[in-house]
């Protein structure tokens, strides 16, 4: 049956009892230390402007202690390559 | 054209008044176009000076021919400012945000620390009612398309929105990022009367001349505005004034745009709308997209494609006329002078180009002057040849194989000819397509063309990493033929399918030949290959090697051991073979197998004769009977579920309705019956030429000919069983609510027995939700497409393996995450561990 009415509390929609960041669907994100950030962007000769980037209120990137300018590297699952890693700068 | 000075740069803004009377040249004051004796009047729209049209007059203003001199403006003194409709949206918004007594921005900018406070909130609030800088009090400003503007039920007429706005500082301008101009030159007091040359009149064969559209459109507002101008003068009153004001205003309105909104389209006098500014730069036909982006070209051909299977790949048949019209220019030197006579002499040459840049046509009276006269520092645009290299193409072009050079063969009759082999990259067939060829005019596109663009340096497609070229059709078929288990020939049988494919071998001196024999002459000495066929039939039990159908296919140093060639083998797409060979032999040597075993497989059909017919689709007696069964059973067993329905004792499947349900598990059922009644066409079928073509991979299936031996199956709309016709019934003879396979399109009988009317109406439906489907479909992806490609046309994979944009920066940090280039892949994929397996078995042995 279907309730007929529903109670809508402030705050609701974000459950605070589950992780997010151990769901299957959500990659693994990593806040890079200075040194291995250094060493990424030496590797493939860009500055840091030039990451993708994630905003700081992304979902996976709020529940994680990051402040901007952070490098997150994450780790996805890939159809072709097994895993891949990624990286985004927070904004 | 010799340019002597570059473009530095070019800045895009609104003419200010002053601007266009710099501009012009003439100050037009006439609506006449010509006096009583032709001749164009001065001062009208049509002035002399604004650009000459007329081939052998000169401009008045500056002198120039036509092709020489572009046009000069004019201007038009309009009696009173005019809104310009492509702007109306602009003025609207200074008009809200700008006081209306003091023409200052109605805010108060935050300086210092309280600048970046306050940035959020400023945008959030709505303007005030007074002015922050003179206490002025607001008023509401309303815009009503398309050019009218109140403030509280007043109208603002286009002089009083000029005077406010010429009352606005040049600091606040910068404020609100107005650059570029004055707001107030967005309301036109001077009209730029653009040069003839960009609206040409035709003289038509009568003599009587005709204007272009934006003519008629300007003799209109010189009218008007003429007409406004006197009754100003006279001191009309002012209704009679603002209705002129109003109709000057519409006319340039349509004049810059004829698809607005809320007005009538202004019309020629035939009825035909007339074509505003905006119309000729908008849409596919317009000046951007028709003419800057898409152009029409020289030295290209088009017609019907038709097969050739006897001329190469990488060939094009081009029908004689095409060939003596397109020409290749070609410089006359102290070597090459004595050919190029020669190819005078037999009217091959269309056209000379002398040292002075002089092109003359070549004709029968001044062959013999032009043939002396002819020397180095000349050029002869001679006709195409065999062996010349042109571009080949056809639409819609997606992929880059969309277009390649082909070598150009001269044919008699009216059609390109093409290697059927070469149509799948072209998405080609010879049911009335037509194609383009492109005739390529210098050294440097002829070679660059060869080495990147020739169909055989693109046999392997970038998107898959196999072959897009390979054989199909008849030419699988007869390899199948060739090689499958106890094809034998003798040595002069062996020899005539070699010489009816053009090809010269020596043989082995032997009395009797296998196919696999004959198949294996071509093959090159060092390949190894190992594979399934297409004509595996996937058992249970793999007995690789000792496959008893032999379809595990072995190729060691070039010779074919065991198993059948076909679609897997050497097919487009598909062909294993073909995908090896591009790894151990040259793209000449991977095109010449295309042509060679093509031809091989033609010859072979054409040997043994390859026909089908009614009969091929008999089945057995038994087997009859057992597809009866299956197909009685499995109507049963949907009538069963149907009772368990009515009774309310149907499983109810998850995240469905009971009807739902009780749909899917009759379309269920009855799939799996047709797919038991395949199974039983399958094995009980007499070989013939139709199992001949489905095994091979060469046309049709198991499926199309269950449906012609057997059961055509249930047809359907959207997937689902046919539900549509009349009030609870798919036609009238039915009984409402019959659930029962046989009232929604199920269809018990094959094509071979016929269907019954209903049935028939029933396959003919879904038949036409196919076609509209095709359609509706080919259209969508192609705007997708279209806009996807738009949208990624300047990523690029970089040197160090990352995907990055135009501004450097990292879309991707491995492309496609695997760093595999596609076009250097074995389909996707690099077998590492095969791959050395074949190899060191070549070697070692």
């Amino acid at each position: 049956m279907v309730p007929t009415t529903y109670t809508l509390k402030e705050g609701s929609g974000v459950d605070k009892s589950i992780d997010i960041l151990e769901h299957e669907t959500v990659p693994k994100h990593e806040v890079m230390t200075k040194k291995e950030k250094e060493v990424l962007l030496n590797s493939l000769g860009i500055t840091e402007k030039d990451l993708p980037k994630i905003a700081s209120d992304d979902p996976a990137i709020m529940e994680m202690n990051t402040k901007s300018g952070d490098v997150i590297k994450i780790t996805r699952k890939s159809e072709t390559a097994g895993h891949v890693f990624y990286y985004r700068r927070v904004v | 054209m010799i340019m002597t000075s570059k473009i530095s740069d070019i800045v895009f803004g609104i003419m200010s008044p002053q601007q266009v009377k710099i501009l012009a040249r003439v100050r037009v004051v006439s609506s006449d176009l010509y006096d009583a004796d032709g001749y164009p009047v001065e001062g009208g729209v049509m002035d002399p000076r604004l650009g000459v049209i007329d081939p052998g007059l000169h401009c008045r203003t500056c002198g120039g021919g036509i092709g020489e001199c572009m046009g000069h403006f004019g201007y038009l003194e309009l009696a009173k400012p005019v809104i310009n409709v492509l702007y109306v949206k602009t003025i609207y918004q200074i008009l809200k945000i700008t006081c209306r007594k003091c023409g200052r921005i109605l805010t108060v900018a935050p300086e210092g620390d309280a600048a970046k406070k306050k940035k959020k909130t400023a945008d959030k609030k709505t303007i005030p009612s007074r002015c922050p800088h003179c206490r002025g009090q607001q008023k509401k400003i309303l815009f009503v398309k398309p050019y009218t503007y109140y403030e509280d039920k007043n109208e603002l007429n286009p002089e009083m929105i000029r005077e406010r706005f010429e009352k606005i500082p040049e600091r606040d301008l910068k404020k609100i990022g107005f650059r570029g101009g004055r707001p107030e030159w967005l309301i036109l007091t001077l009209f730029p009367i653009p040069p003839v040359t960009m609206r040409p009149s035709i003289t038509l064969e009568s003599g009587e001349r005709s204007e272009d559209d934006l003519t008629h459109k300007l003799v209109d507002v010189v009218r008007i505005n003429q007409s406004l101008k006197e009754n100003v003068d006279i001191g009309a009153p002012e209704f009679i004034l603002n209705d002129l004001w109003e109709l000057v205003q519409y006319h340039i309105s349509t004049y810059f745009d004829n698809e607005l909104t809320g007005i009538p389209l202004a019309r020629h006098r035939s009825g035909r709308p007339l074509k505003g500014l905006v119309q000729r730069l908008k849409a596919k036909e317009g000046r951007i997209r028709g003419n800057l982006l898409g152009k029409r070209v020289n030295f290209s051909a088009r017609t019907v494609i038709s097969p050739d299977p006897k001329i190469s790949i990488n060939e094009v048949g081009v029908p004689v006329p095409v060939a003596t019209e397109l020409t290749i220019p070609e410089y006359v030197t102290d070597i090459n002078i004595r050919g190029i006579k020669d190819l005078f002499k037999s009217e091959k040459v269309n056209y000379v180009v002398r040292p002075d840049g002089r092109r003359i046509k070549v004709t029968l009276e001044n062959k013999k002057d032009l043939l002396t006269s002819i020397g180095p520092d000349w050029i002869a645009e001679r006709q195409l040849r065999d062996g010349d290299i042109a571009l080949f193409n056809r639409q819609p072009s997606l992929h880059r194989v969309s277009i390649m050079a082909h070598r150009v063969k001269v044919m008699p009759y009216k059609t390109f000819r093409m290697n059927p082999s070469s149509c799948p990259p072209y998405n080609a067939d010879f049911d009335g397509d037509e194609m383009n060829l492109h005739v390529l005019q210098t050294q440097e596109a002829r070679v660059e063309a060869d080495f990147l663009m020739d169909v055989k340096h693109n046999i392997i497609s970038p998107k898959f990493g196999g072959p897009i070229i390979g054989l199909d059709l008849d030419q699988i078929s007869g390899v199948y033929l060739l090689t499958s288990k106890g094809a034998s020939f003798t040595k002069e049988e062996a020899s005539q399918l070699f010489a009816d494919s053009g090809i010269d071998v020596d043989l082995p001196d032997k009395e009797k030949f296998t196919g696999k024999e004959i198949f294996s002459v071509l093959l090159p000495k060092n390949l190894n290959i190992e594979f399934k066929a297409h004509a595996c039939r996937k058992c249970d039990d793999c007995k690789k090697r000792d496959c008893p159908y032999d379809c595990w296919v072995t190729i060691e140093k070039g010779e074919l051991k065991r198993g059948v060639i076909d679609k897997t083998g050497v097919g487009a797409e598909k062909g294993k073979i073909i995908g090896r060979l591009h790894r151990i032999v040259s793209n000449d040597e991977i095109m010449d197998f295309i042509n060679n075993y093509g031809r091989i497989g033609v010859s072979m059909l054409m040997k043994r004769g390859f026909s089908l017919g009614i009969s091929d689709l008999d089945l057995p007696e038994q087997a009859h009977k057992t597809i009866k069964e299956e197909i009685e059973d499995s109507v049963k067993e949907s009538h069963k579920l149907i009772n368990q329905y009515n009774k309310k004792e149907l499983k109810i499947l998850p995240g469905m309705t009971p009807e739902e349900s009780l749909e899917a598990q009759i379309m269920n059922v009855l799939a799996s019956g047709v797919s038991r009644v395949g199974d039983v066409v399958g094995k009980s079928m007499k070989k013939s030429d139709i199992s001949v073509m489905f095994t091979a991979g060469a046309k049709g299936s198991l499926i199309n000919t269950t449906q012609m031996a057997a059961v055509v199956g249930q047809e359907t709309i959207l997937g689902k069983r046919i539900k549509r016709g009349y009030l609870n019934r798919t036609l009238p003879h039915i009984v409402p609510h019959d659930l029962s396979p046989g009232s929604h399109g199920f269809v018990k009988r094959g094509f071979k027995d016929g269907l019954t009317p209903f049935e028939l109406f029933w396959n003919i439906m879904n038949g036409r939700e196919g076609l509209m489907d095709k359609s509706l479909r080919t259209r969508k992806s192609g705007y997708m497409q279209r806009r996807l490609v738009n949208a990624l046309q300047d990523l690029k994979v970089h040197h160090d393996g990352t995907v990055r944009n135009a501004h450097n920066q990292i879309v991707q940090f491995a492309a496609g995450e695997d760093k595999i280039d596609p076009s250097k892949s074995d389909w996707g994929t690099v077998d590492w561990k095969e791959f050395i397996e074949t190899q060191l078995k070549g070697i070692v042995g």
